[in-house]
Order: structure tokens, then sequence, then C-alpha cells
């Protein structure tokens, strides 16, 4: 009879795949939300809705509720969100980095700002901010990109793109990559001077942290990878935590409503298009 | 000093037409073939977007050409990258200081956001290029951001952003060679609410030459 104690029956295999459940990795989604280790501050854990360390060179995804509210921890000061954000009931309206800097006359995200399509609604607002290191204008990395800085740019490999990360992650929501639109990027800044030249800014360092608030039904999809333009020659990415929570959407009476008559059209629409959608 | 009408480059000219203002266009520009676009009355944003032709789920990218150029803004020699960082074309001729690639479309719904719910029966590029990009099967998610040829979108030292008084004047002109068989959508800037078109929506005209085949 073949030995149950190890992988060469099913009853063995299926004893030795149970045996590696419990385990804990430094990434990882920590399942029920609430058992995260590492709550938010402020936050019962009870109303968190997503808790997850995702590895440099990683990604995650999900679909989050109007009114969720998304906290990003750059743990070691190496992570570089990058993020794409859909309406998740209609998933042709996408982030529009153009509008996103156009409509706020701002190319610089930060505490304010808001993440918008191309169809005149916010999908996120950035509603904290103390790393003030983000970027909208250049992107993820490309196959090519990382295949010339890095030797290698695959899924699998030392060097994973952001583009090749993002086209597995909207494949998991039925999207493909006619579906990617530039992204924007957190915890690593660029800035432009007065050439037009690029800055890069890097990091806050350790510990600083943004929050998303979900203005309508998302799906998010967020590649964890070196921005593409950092300089230096090794492939550096931390690792990156996501918690999320239920909250409210921007409504009236919040002070960012009608911050600016630009802000006051943008969530009038985005309201107005939840109520006729019965997801108010 | 004024230029004179016509392409920027030597080679047979293959195509000479006219884009009426505020009208979409399109064509197909094949490698090492080359479009010159003139601003015929001075200040008209040229909306513009391009495609590998074969493949058209390449398509022109705004942050590649970025990252990969290091400035935001393009020029002479500027490379239109795509969306996996290929040379989709490259900037041969170029008669204002710089050109826009961070300013986007303009179109129905966000016109509301920038001018009020007033506007929302006003014409836009996004209309444009929605209804151009409609002929080769493409919709809605085959809109990216853009170019503007001929639009000026300084950004400040704070970040600071916006379309200003325009920097070209009548047969202005601007060049790019294609690096791959490209298509290239256009929307000649139907907008009324800001100076990217000088408040006057005016005609565009496209030249494509070709340097034959060695």
């Amino acid at each position: 009879m073949a030995d149950e104690q190890g992988t060469g029956t099913v009853r063995g295999a299926r004893a030795d795949a149970r045996a590696q459940g419990g385990k804990a990795a430094d990434a990882m989604p920590y399942l029920p939300a609430s058992s995260t280790p590492f709550p938010p501050p402020g936050v019962a854990p009870v109303t968190l809705t997503w808790a997850e360390t995702v590895a440099g060179g990683n990604y995650t995804h999900m679909v989050i509720a109007r009114g969720t509210r998304v906290r990003l921890d750059d743990v070691t000061g190496e992570a570089c969100a990058h993020i794409v954000v859909y309406n998740a009931v209609g998933s042709w309206e996408r982030l529009n980095v153009a509008d996103t800097v156009k409509i706020p006359w701002q190319a610089y995200l930060g505490t304010g700002h808001p993440l918008l399509s191309g169809d005149g609604r916010v999908l996120a607002t950035i509603v904290a901010d103390d790393s003030h290191h983000h970027d909208a204008l250049c992107g993820t990395s490309t196959a090519q990109a990382n295949r010339a800085r890095y030797g290698d740019s695959a899924p699998q490999g030392p060097s994973p793109s952001g583009r090749e990360l993002f086209i597995l992650a909207a494949a998991k929501h039925g999207l493909t990559p006619r579906d990617l639109p530039p992204s924007v990027s957190f915890f690593k800044g660029v800035r432009v001077e007065p050439d037009g030249g690029l800055a890069f800014t890097g990091s806050a360092g350790p510990g600083t942290s943004v929050e998303l608030l979900a203005e309508l039904p998302l799906i998010i999809l967020i590649a964890n990878v070196p921005h593409p333009v950092d300089p230096r020659p090794r492939y550096t990415c931390g690792p990156l935590r996501v918690h999320a929570w239920k909250s409210q959407p921007t409504a009236p009476g919040d002070p960012r409503w009608d911050a600016t008559p630009e802000a006051l059209r943008y969530y009038l629409n985005t309201a107005g298009y939840a109520a006729a959608r019965g997801i108010a | 000093m004024t230029s004179s009408a016509g392409p920027l480059t030597d080679g047979a000219v293959i195509l000479d037409v006219v884009v009426p203002a505020r009208a979409p266009w399109s064509a197909v520009v094949n490698k090492g073939d080359v479009l010159t676009i003139v601003d015929v009355g001075g200040n008209q944003s040229g909306d513009c977007l391009l495609y590998n032709a074969h493949d058209t789920g390449e398509r022109y990218s705004v942050p590649d050409t970025i990252a990969w150029g290091g400035n935001v803004y393009v020029r002479t020699g500027t490379v239109l990258r795509s969306s996996e960082g290929n040379p989709l074309a490259t900037v041969i001729g170029n008669e204002i200081d710089r050109q826009d690639t961070i300013g986007g479309a303009c179109g129905k719904e966000s016109n509301t956001l920038r001018y009020g719910h007033h506007t929302a029966s006003e014409h836009g590029c996004r209309e444009n290029f929605l209804a151009e990009a409609s002929k080769y099967g493409m919709g809605a998610r085959d809109i990216v951001s853009n170019l503007n040829w001929f639009m000026n979108v300084p950004i400040e030292a704070d970040g600071t952003l916006g379309i200003v008084d325009g920097i070209s004047a009548p047969g202005k002109r601007v060049a790019f060679r294609a690096e791959m068989d490209i298509l290239v959508l256009v929307s000649n800037c139907p907008q009324m609410n800001n100076p990217c078109n000088g408040f006057n929506p005016t005609p565009l005209r496209m030249i494509i030459t070709t340097a034959g085949h060695e």
C-alpha cells in the first residue's frame, strides 16, 4: 500500500494539501477582513470589508460598494500602488487621467483630488494623504520597459511589469487589454520642470498612507510595481497594505461637495447617476 | 515668420484634404509615410489618437510617451508610444514651441463639469472620436487619453495646469512619421468655451507624403 504520509495517493495528497492551511505569509489576504493583524487606526475591525498585504511585484483587485473607503499603506516606503478603477455596474466607464488632471486644474494628486471617468463623474475621491508623492502622468511599466531596464517583465519572473499584472487583474473581471486605460500611482512622486522635463521625487519614506473613497460601485485593480521612471537599476518594490471598510459617499454638507464649481458638478452628476441607477 | 502651407517634408503627396471645422477625420498612414497637419486658421486644436492599424488593441499611450521621453510636452523628436511601449510615430517637424498631450479631449459630459450643465447639448471631441472609431468597429473603451496638436497646456510649478491662449498661428504645421502602419483619428475640436480654438473653430489640412519604397 502507498504511503499515506506522502503524496503518492489521493488521500495522502489531500492530507498533505490540508496540512498547508493556516500558515501565514508576509503577503496575503486576511479573511475575514476583521482578522487583519493591521487594522487601520480608528476603524472598528468588524466594519472592514477587505484586508490584504500585496507583495512588491504583485497585484490585487476587488469589486467594492459605493461608499467604501480604501486605505493604502506604504509599509517600508518602497511600495508603488498603480491603480485603475471602473464603474462596476458599467465597466466601459473607467478612469480617465486627462480629465482627472484637467477638470481640477491640477496635475498633482493629493487630498480632495478626484479620480474622474471620461463620463463626467467621479469614481473615487482621495480623502486622506500624508505621502504627497504620487503621479498621474507616467502610468505604469510595460513589458518593453521592464525588459530593457531589468531584463525581464513577465508576471512569473523577478521583475513583473505593471501592464502585464493589470492584464491579469482585468481579465479576472472579464476585461481585456483594450480595457486598460492609463493608470495613476501612489507613493512615488514626479514633478514637472519648467521645460516639461520629469523630476522623480521618490518616496516620502516608510509609514505613509492614502485613502480613497468609492463614489460609485467600483472594480479596482492595483499593481504594486516600481514606478516607470524610478531610476534605480534594481527592481525595488516593497509591500502594500490594503484595508477597506464601509463608509458613505461624498454628499451635500461635506466640505468636498462644493469645494469648487467643478467638484459640485462632478458630485451632482455622480449622485444623479446613482439615484437613477437605484444605487444611491 | 510665417510658414508656407504644404508638407513639412519631402516626398510625393498621396493625400491632401481639408477637415472642416468641428468634424472628425481618419486615415491609415503607412510605415515611413509622414502626416503633416496644417493649422489653417490658427490656434485650432486637433485632438488625435493613433492605433496600430493591424491591431487596434495597441494604441497611443500618453503615459508611455511621457515616461519614455522624460518630458510632458511634445516637440520635434518626441516618439509617440503605444500602450505596449512601441513607437507608433515620431514627430519630425513642429512649428510651435510645444504640443500638448496632457489636456485630453472635450466631450458632452466633461463639458458639464468644466463649464456647467447648460453646455450639455454641445458637440465635443469625445463624440467625434466615438463616431469615427465606430467606422473601425471600435467603441468607448478604445477612446483613451490623446494628443492635442496646436493646443497650449502649461503646467506651473505647483501643478496648476489648464488650457490657455494658443501659441500657434495661421499656417503653422506639425508633422509625424509613422513608425508602423497606423490608424490616425483626429477630432477637429468644436470646443467654444475655452481658448483651445481661439473661440472660433476653423479647418485643419491633412497632407500625407510618402518617400516611396527603396
